[in-house]
């Protein structure tokens, strides 16, 4: 399948350009096919190719020493996927895997810095991209240092706790964010250290909470 | 009948992220209409709802206590 200058415009860092310029910069550009499962890069590596997902979703995630797994965040298509370690020649700061058959358009460093040499208004727009995933991170670190959102969560768990007939209010993880004042993600991530802390049992669409005094104390605590 | 995930038809833009990022095979577009197979393999991993960019996909969760 040839590159197609339509989509190149869609992606964020090329929508200012004329389609006589896409055309120029489009040979610039290879195509690649993911499966499902596949890492597409690894944490820790040196990279030298830029990636845009053009089809599929792709998962972003660190890994601990202990080798557990944190969702940085789920790309969807027209993102791209590893722009830090291209601009800052570091190695990638997380892993990437595909969580469904993808398809990627690609290029190599050094024809990205020739586009950027020969079409400046790429790098204007790259830096918007930059300072919106800057801003986006800053959110996320006054959430996880600041807010305390475990206790938040619990108390949202205790608030809204039913008979378990199946008759009481149900609730999804982007509600309790948007309750929270936090992301999904944060939330995801709040219920499972709840879980690891023996506090609740997540089911399939059953929250079970097994500790409710526990769940007390932390909002007490942490609220 | 099983619980499956829920989905506003009114909300779906059709893009498919939800059938493609499905490990279980439990969503399925069918006539332009994305349509759940029930199945005891979806484990409520809430994915399709974390793609889904309409915000037309929801896994919601019944909160109870063992006391």
């Amino acid at each position: 399948m040839a590159i197609d200058s339509n989509f190149l415009s869609s992606l964020s860092y090329f929508s200012g350009l004329t389609a006589a310029e896409l055309e120029v910069i489009k040979p610039s550009f290879f195509e690649k096919t993911v499966q499902r499962g596949e890492m597409i890069f690894l944490e820790g590596e040196l990279a030298d190719t830029l990636f845009f997902l053009v089809s599929g979703i792709v998962k972003l995630f660190k890994t601990s020493a202990q080798g557990k797994e944190q969702i940085i965040s789920l790309a969807r298509p027209r993102e791209v996927l590893n722009d830090i370690s291209i601009f800052d020649n570091g190695p990638n700061p997380m892993s990437a895997q595909a969580m469904s058959t993808v398809n990627l358009y690609c290029i190599k460093r050094d024809r990205l810095e020739s586009t950027l040499r020969m079409h400046p208004q790429v790098s204007t727009r790259i830096i918007q991209v930059l300072a919106a995933r800057t801003r986006q991170l800053i959110a996320l670190v006054e959430d996880l240092s600041f807010k305390h959102v475990i206790g938040r969560v619990a108390k949202i768990l205790l608030e809204h706790t039913s008979d378990g007939a199946g008759s009481g209010q149900r609730l999804t993880q982007q509600e309790m964010a948007a309750m929270a004042g936090t992301a999904r993600e944060v939330v995801a991530r709040s219920l499972k250290a709840m879980e690891e802390r023996g506090l609740i049992r997540l089911e399939r669409h059953r929250i079970v909470i097994t500790d409710k005094d526990a769940l007390q104390e932390m909002i007490n605590q942490e609220v | 009948m099983l619980q499956m995930p829920e989905i506003d038809q009114d909300k779906c833009n059709l893009c498919g992220l939800c059938v493609e990022v499905c490990r279980c095979s439990a969503i399925v577009l069918v006539n332009n209409v994305v349509m759940f197979v029930e199945t005891e393999e979806c484990h409520w991993c809430a994915l399709c709802e974390a793609v889904c960019p309409t915000g037309a996909l929801t896994c919601s969760f019944e909160i109870v206590s063992e006391d």
